[in-house]
């Protein structure tokens, strides 16, 4: 592969007394600037492949590779500098007092020496537009605010990788589509590789490419757009297909001419409100 | 709930002693709770109070922020003046109500030791309602500082403090919001005899206490994630900086501690 920036080969990993592989035979890569969403539901090991991309756990048997780097002991405290990751809980993460302190935690365990430091946690939070907030103690955020503190934690180390393990699984609607945009413009002016493991199908459909993991190993990969063609299989693996890709299916069958299965909600009532126009 | 609860109650200011670095502040803390001990006569009981009216000036702070920091000792400084004034029996007898005895002594000494508690709380809290509790840690991790080379973990010490600072509020919350639950459930937290209270807290702490180890299991898993790896080689954001007013606190703490020396009787 070209230029993959995480190559994951022949992956297994198994629990202590836990019969079942967490993760098995499980090969796959991540290109440089992509946006991958890795989905499934619960226990298909997808937790595990998070945790495992951050050395919190050692392949049994596989390589990982990350920037080059093979996953090891040796190397696992460059490898946490190049991928940050953003967890689910958004207090459980949230480790200084204030925002500010928040943010500076990471650069001070990379020993980056003060005056950079101060710079770099104003930039960082300034592109999560966070920088209003310096002071703020954690108990007065929304989760939404929480999550974008903590993405500001893992920039203010400017990794290549950022790594959201079910990051807006515990907000509410708007901290969700907040937290997903910011993602989304830092992707683009970075050139970050985001990497987001979630459930939720509605976060996949930003990704440009989804690999649906089941029972430990890769059950499939593609396109949003591929994948959600093919609904029934998904609600067997446990997985809901979003609203308005059910919708647009629906109005399809019910012989309107979309032109495509659209999982952007702006976009089908465009294109249902502008659907006449044309006649 | 919440608004009840607050410790270190932080009131954002500017003045000098806001300004003051917080090794100074604890330093001076220090110094002051050794030389209220020295006083023992109106001449030095009015010169600690009035320093102490001094610096209270200084710091800008509302009255009614010190005293309702006194409220919860208030009980203790009565106390102790009645028990100085009923049973120290040193010179002449005052009153005498039935099998109570009042001595002049036992009054004079009972004013003075509840003087001492008085400034005492009144200095310490002018502490916490000047200092940021971020700050007071940073403070106490540098004044510790020297104790690393005989391998006591100060900088683990103080990780430890302003993470459970930081998580007060968040578990207050979920204290409140247990307790919502189990009312909801038909739990009775405010009625019954202590025996049953008691017995009530129960079903509040174990989710409480579950819910705080899974917090600290992923806190730590967070911070791993973001290389913390102990206090090795790890930079400060907060830098303390000691400036001319931190040496001249102390030195006036020192003249005042030779004064106190020279009127002492």
């Amino acid at each position: 592969m070209g230029d993959s920036i995480i190559s994951i080969e022949r992956v297994s990993f198994q629990y202590p007394d836990q019969s079942d592989f967490a993760l098995k035979d499980v090969s796959l890569h991540v290109q440089r600037g992509e946006w991958l969403a890795i989905v499934g539901h619960n226990g298909s090991g997808k937790s595990t492949l998070a945790k495992m991309l951050n050395g919190l756990h050692y392949p049994q048997a596989g390589h990982v590779t990350i920037g080059g780097l093979e996953l090891c002991e040796e190397n696992v405290w460059t490898i946490r500098v190049k991928l940050g990751m953003v967890f689910q809980n958004p207090d459980n993460q949230f480790v200084g007092t204030t925002v500010q302190d928040d943010v500076a935690f990471g650069l001070e365990n990379s020993g980056v020496e003060q005056t950079v430091m101060k710079e770099r946690v104003l930039t960082s939070l300034e592109k999560v537009g966070m920088a209003s907030f310096l002071n703020q103690e954690p108990h007065h955020l929304s989760g939404g605010q929480k999550q974008r503190v903590a993405i500001a934690s893992v920039i203010a180390l400017q990794p290549d990788i950022i790594l959201l393990d079910e990051a807006t699984s515990m907000l509410d609607p708007l901290g969700r589509d907040e937290v997903m945009e910011t993602i989304r413009e830092l992707k683009e002016r970075e050139g970050l590789t985001v990497i987001s493991i979630t459930h939720d199908l509605e976060e996949a459909a930003k990704a440009d490419r989804v690999i649906v993991l089941n029972k430990g190993s890769v059950y499939t990969e593609g396109t949003p757009q591929a994948i959600f063609q093919m609904d029934q299989e998904l609600l067997q693996l446990g997985l809901g297909v979003p609203f308005t890709v059910k919708m647009s299916h629906l109005l399809a069958e019910a012989g309107l001419q979309l032109s495509k299965r659209h999982f952007n909600e702006e976009e089908l009532v465009k294109e249902l409100w502008t659907l006449n126009f044309e006649k | 709930m919440m608004e009840k609860i607050i410790l270190g109650r932080y009131l954002p200011a500017d003045s000098v002693i806001h300004r003051m670095d917080p090794r100074a502040k604890l330093m001076f803390i220090f110094g002051f709770v050794l030389i209220v001990f020295l006083a023992n006569n109106v001449a030095t009981y009015a010169l600690l109070g009035a320093f102490t009216l001094f610096v209270v000036f200084l710091s800008k702070v509302k009255p009614q922020f010190l005293i309702a920091g006194l409220k919860p000792v208030i009980i203790l400084i009565l106390f102790t003046f009645f028990l100085h004034v009923f049973f120290t029996k040193e010179g002449e007898l005052l009153a005498e109500i039935g099998f109570f005895t009042i001595y002049k002594g036992g009054v004079i000494k009972g004013i003075f030791i509840s003087l001492r508690f008085f400034l005492l709380i009144l200095v310490t809290s002018l502490l916490t309602l000047t200092t940021p509790p971020i700050s007071v840690t940073d403070g106490i991790e540098a004044l510790f500082g020297p104790l690393k080379k005989i391998k006591v973990p100060v900088h683990e010490l103080a990780l430890m403090m302003s993470i459970s600072l930081r998580f007060i509020p968040t578990l207050l919350d979920e204290t409140d919001k247990i307790m919502k639950a189990q009312m909801a459930r038909g739990a009775d937290f405010a009625s019954g005899p202590i025996l049953e209270r008691v017995k009530a807290v129960i079903p509040l702490l174990i989710p409480l206490f579950v819910s705080a180890f899974k917090r600290a299991e992923e806190l730590a898993v967070a911070m791993e994630a973001r290389g913390y790896k102990g206090g090795e080689g790890r930079t400060k954001y907060r830098i303390l900086a000691w400036k001319s007013r931190d040496t001249v606190s102390l030195v006036l703490l020192a003249v005042l501690a030779a004064a106190l020396l020279v009127l002492r009787s």
